[in-house]
Formats: structure tokens, C-alpha cells, sequence
């Protein structure tokens, strides 16, 4: 079967030959005219707008856009902030990171627009300190977009003033989660901030109104106000519209990043036809869908879904949609987008271990079950890779995992619990076989720890 | 401190992007770190004074992020991504390589005084791995046999300085 066509709308000029990321090509293309149309319209107007959309955040969780907007505090006297939050920093993920390197200017517009609409005044890009180059070419395009009157003073000529600055990160996993960024947007540690009761919409930076986007979320803003939201309807499923980018990683003849309409794509049809199948002489064995966090899934396993009328069906994990109510269905999640595929040269039991050093190293330490669990997840995973498994580590594993999620501050308990939790429940008779049988892991096995 | 006048006058204007000076601790120690090489004591009390802080403030803020250093490091930094995709494809593997070129360990700098090399925790390139960084430059696909010509293209670089 051939390879079903993409549908780029964000990744459009992406990869394309001649196409740079300075202004005179972005305008070239029709840059900032959404913009400049924008700029006309009530911002109300704008908000209704990308209600209506049903745009859904790409950052992770899936929260509806216009919807997070709506609860910022408008009545406060405050100036409103908005944040863009390009701290990408879940393993798998990479698709901001060729929108900032290539199409700098879709998202300074997209972010003034959510601006104007938001009557936000000052804006911030918290990029990953990861990404020394990525901050310059923003920070280029900002000083381009300023000097043509997009950003700063009287944006197109009208009343309305608004300004950008690009903010680095350091290294901290934790600051794309929203209230630890705000927190080192103010110079702290990124330790998270307790919500309820103050959510950032109305107590954010410098305790005032703020809204937190993802870079990709911040793009489709852009193309909802180009297109109309009828329009932008059409694409996706209801409930899941506009297209999602897939960055796959991992084991496939052709890892990167894929641009389809939300659920117009199956996970079996976006590795076996787009990304060209397992390596050759191998076979899938297991796929996280959404970013290391998201829960693994097994080929072979099998999942009823319920259909809306009562009805129950039975999908493979080639059957998934990949959107984000099909993946919550199949007890996963769409997350961030990021794909990592596992063929059977993995040894789950060191994939897990991993994982788990990543998460033990991101833990910023506030809230005790995350600090001490992820670290202790971690420990016994690594042991079990150096030998000293023992039979009863997978329920161990995963009896600590189960005491970190929903007991902390911010949803990173969840983050690092859920890949233990899986992978134990999926794989559970290979945390035994470590344990009993030293001969386990494949000869070929790659090193993961 | 030995300032150079460009990362002086860089200070002073980023501190006026918040209303906030607090917001321009991140910003001081990346411009002080690319300046100086390291975040020294000297360092931390100059930030603090001049963000009108306390020196702990600062101090809570550089052993909270990994990217900041308290001592020096070799000439150049090469930095190896760690995480599940690359270690998939063989970034384990990438790592001991630059080791075994250099004769030196994970976190530890070459007994010449050239490279240090370190695991870091996913550079945001999964689709393209195994990826190294070196000093501020992305390296993608990088295999065994890549990583030989990196190492080989940064001794002849220090060959030539001298």
C-alpha cells in the first residue's frame, strides 16, 4: 500500500527547497497578512474565533485552546501576559524545533495575533537552553518582524503595542510544564505552583494573568484566522481538529516528522506505510505514541472500545486512530506527538531503565513521591539491568510508581509513573525472565543504560 | 570580574526586557557562563548585586539547571544525547567512542585540556538519532564512525590553534 498524502498546514514550508527563514520570503509567501487582517477585527471576535475551532493544545495534555483563554482574568486591572512555551523538552518530540529553525515568523505571527487577541502587551518565548541556535533565529526574526511593524510599537499601524523577547532556558525538563516556566521566566527554580486555586490565567508571571501555549498551538492560531473556523472544522475529527504532527523515532526504515488531519491517520498505517515499516529482519514490538511519558503499547495486544451507541469494537494497535480520543480510548495518550518505535532487539526491561534515569534526572524535588519515587524507579530498574534482577523487582517497580501518581504537585508524578506502570503491565513476564534467566536479553540487544 | 565590554552592555540591556530584574538571572548567568567559561563564586555575587538579589538566590538557581557549570570545563564540550530514541540507535555506543578518542570518561575532561565529554537528556532531535552536540552545534546521525570524524575534525582544529 503506498503511503497516504500529508496534509501540511503548519509544516508547509518546512523542508521546502528556496524557502529561508527571513522575513522577505516569509512575506514573499503571504506572511503577516493574517496579521494585518487580524489586527482589524474585535479581539473578542478573534477569542470566539478560536473557541470554535475546537483547537486542542499541542503541547501535551490537549486542553482546549480557546477555552484556556477564556479564563484569563480581563477584569484584574493587570497587564496579561502570553507565554509561548517552546521548552520542548519530552524525549520523541522534535517538531517545534524545525518550525523555529524554518518558520520563525509563522509563529511570531501566530503569537501576536493570540496577543492582540488577548490584549497581551508584553510576550515572552521560553525556549530550551538546548537550543543556542534556535534562540538566535528568533531572536533575528523578532528584530525583522519590529522593524516591519508586526512586533513592538503600533503594530500595523494601529494603536495597538506589543513586544516579544526570546527567553533561554538551562536545561530543565520541568520548565514546559507551565507554572514551573513561569516560575523560572521570574528567575526562580522551576519548582511547579500548586493548582487550584490560582491557575496562571488569572494569577501567572509576576502573579498576573497569563497564558501559556505550545509553539505548534500558537502556529494553528495563524491558519484558524486564515481559513475561518468552519473551515478549519472540516479538518481532523470532531472534537480532534486540524492537523497533528508526528515526530517518530526510534525503530522504522523512516523516522521524522509527518503532518496529517487528527485521526485520519491509524498508528498501523503512519509506521508500516508512511515511516516505511520495521528494519529490515525485525519485527514491532512495542510503540509509545505520545512522548516517553505516554503509556507504551504492545503489538499484539487488543483493545475493546465502546462506541457511542453501546456498541463495542476491537482494534489492534494498528487499528488506533491516531488522535487524541483514540489514544486516551486505547488507554494511552496523543501528548506531544512524539512516536518512539521498539522492535524486538529492545529488552523492555532496559528501556524502562531508560527511561526512568531520565525522569529520576528531571525530577525538580519539591513534592516527596516524585523525588524520592522517581529515583527509587530508577535504582531498581538500573540494578535489574547490571545483574542483579530479582524476581519480584516488576511488581516492586511498579507497587512504587503506583504511590507517586496523583500525589504530587504537578502532573511530572504521572509523567514518570506511567511508563513503569505500562511497561510492567505490558511486559511483565520479560521483568520476570531478566530475573530468572541471565540469558534473557538478546545477544543483539542494544545498550540502553 | 573580566567582563567583556560586549557581554557588559548585552546585561544591561536584557535586564530592561522585565519588569522584573529577578527574570534576568537565566540571562545573566548564560551571557556570564559563555563569557567566563564557568559560573564562579566572584560570578554569583556580581549577578546578585546587580539583580539586587541575594547571593543563595542565584546560587538556588545555577545547582537547579543542568546547563550551568561551577567549574571549568575543556576547551570544547561535547555533549551526547542520553535519552530512549538515541539510545535506540546507538548513542551508547557514540558516547564511548568520543571517550576511547579523547582517553577520557563520561563528565570528565581530556587529560589535554581539550574536550569534556558529558551525557546529556534529550537534545530534541529524536528523529534524527543519535545526536551530539558540540559546543553549540547539532550533529545529527551520529554513528560510530561519524563520531571518529567529529573527533578527528576537532583535533585537527586544535592542532592548528596550537
Amino acid at each position: 500500500m503506498s503511503a497516504p498524502a500529508e496534509t501540511r498546514i503548519i509544516f508547509k514550508h518546512i523542508d521546502e527547497e528556496g524557502y529561508s527563514n527571513d522575513i522577505a520570503c516569509y512575506q514573499k509567501h503571504g506572511g503577516y497578512e493574517i496579521l494585518k487582517k487580524s489586527v482589524t477585527q474585535a479581539p473578542p471576535d478573534i477569542r470566539d474565533e478560536v473557541k470554535k475551532s475546537g483547537l486542542r493544545g499541542r503541547g501535551g495534555a490537549g486542553f482546549s485552546c480557546g477555552l484556556k483563554w477564556s479564563f484569563v482574568d480581563r477584569k484584574s486591572g493587570k497587564p496579561i501576559y502570553l507565554v509561548v512555551n517552546a521548552d520542548e523538552s519530552e524525549p520523541g518530540t522534535f517538531k517545534d524545533r524545525y518550525i523555529i529553525h524554518q518558520d520563525p515568523h509563522q509563529l511570531i505571527e501566530g503569537t501576536m495575533i493570540s496577543c492582540f487577541a488577548n490584549d497581551v502587551k508584553q510576550a515572552y518565548i521560553y525556549i530550551r537552553g538546548e537550543f543556542p541556535e534556535g534562540a538566535r533565529i528568533l531572536e533575528k526574526a523578532i528584530q525583522e518582524a519590529r522593524d516591519a511593524g508586526f512586533v513592538g510599537k503600533n503594530i500595523c499601524g494601529t494603536d495597538y503595542s506589543c513586544d516579544i523577547f526570546v527567553h533561554r532556558g538551562a536545561g530543565a525538563y520541568i520548565c514546559g510544564e507551565e507554572t514551573g516556566l513561569i516560575e523560572s521566566l521570574e528567575g526562580k527554580r522551576a519548582n511547579p505552583r500548586i493548582k487550584p486555586p490560582y491557575f496562571p490565567a488569572v494569577l501567572g508571571l509576576y502573579q498576573c494573568p497569563t497564558i501559556v501555549n505550545n509553539v505548534e498551538t500558537l502556529c494553528h492560531v495563524k491558519h484558524i484566522m486564515d481559513m475561518g473556523a468552519d473551515e478549519y472544522l472540516k479538518i481532523g475529527t470532531p472534537n480532534n481538529t486540524g492537523t497533528r504532527i508526528f515526530c517518530v523515532s526510534g525503530h522504522v526504515k523512516k523516522p521524522g516528522y509527518y503532518e496529517f488531519p487528527c485521526g485520519a491517520v491509524t498508528l498501523g498505517t503512519l509506521l508500516n506505510d508512511v515511516c516505511g515499516g520495521p528494519l529490515e529482519g525485525r519485527t514491532f514490538k512495542a510503540v509509545i505514541p505520545g512522548g516517553s511519558s505516554a503509556k507504551i503499547l504492545r503489538f499484539g495486544e487488543k483493545f475493546t472500545i465502546k462506541n457511542k451507541d453501546g456498541t463495542t469494537k476491537e482494534w489492534t494497535v494498528e487499528d488506533i486512530p491516531m488522535d487524541f480520543d483514540s489514544l486516551a480510548a486505547a488507554g494511552t495518550m496523543g501528548g506531544s506527538g512524539g512516536v518512539i518505535v521498539m522492535d524486538d532487539s529492545v529488552n523492555m526491561v532496559d528501556a524502562l531503565a531508560n527511561i526512568n534515569a531520565f525522569y529520576a534526572h528531571e525530577s525538580c524535588g519539591q513534592c516527596t513521591p516524585c523525588r524520592e519515587g522517581s529515583l527509587w524507579m530508577k535504582k531498581i530498574s538500573t540494578r535489574m539491568v547490571h545483574g542483579e534482577a530479582r524476581p519480584e523487582d516488576g511488581e516492586l517497580i511498579k507497587n512504587v510508581a503506583d504511590q507517586i501518581a496523583g500525589r504530587t504537585i504537578c502532573a511530572f508524578g504521572e509523567a514518570c509513573s506511567w511508563p513503569t506502570q505500562s511497561f510492567v503491565a505490558k511486559f511483565g513476564d520479560e521483568f520476570k525472565t531478566y530475573a530468572t534467566d541471565k540469558k534473557a536479553k538478546p545477544a543483539d540487544s542494544l545498550e540502553l543504560v | 570580574m573580566n567582563l567583556k565590554p560586549e557581554t557588559l552592555a548585552r546585561i544591561d540591556e536584557v535586564i530592561t526586557h522585565y519588569p522584573e530584574k529577578r527574570s534576568g538571572t537565566l540571562p545573566l548567568l548564560h551571557l556570564i557562563q559563555e563569557d567566563l567559561g564557568y559560573i564562579s563564586d566572584e560570578s554569583l555575587e556580581w549577578i546578585a548585586t546587580k539583580l539586587e538579589l541575594e547571593p543563595i538566590n542565584v546560587y538556588e538557581v545555577v545547582t537547579f539547571y543542568p546547563m550551568f557549570r561551577r567549574k571549568p570545563i575543556g576547551k570544547r564540550h561535547i555533549k551526547v544525547c542520553r535519552t530512549l530514541s538515541c539510545a535506540l540507535s546507538g548513542g551508547y555506543r557514540t558516547c564511548a567512542k568520543f571517550e576511547s578518542e579523547f582517553n577520557t570518561r563520561l563528565g570528565e575532561t581530556s587529560p589535554d585540556g581539550e574536550v569534556t565529554v558529558e551525557f546529556v537528556e534529550c537534545l530534541a532531535s529524536c528523529g534524527t538519532a543519535p545526536v551530539v552536540m558540540v559546543d553549540e552545534v547539532l550533529h545529527e546521525n551520529v554513528t560510530e564512525a561519524k563520531a571518529k570524524e567529529i573527533s578527528d575534525q576537532i583535533k585537527a582544529e586544535a592542532a592548528q590553534r596550537g
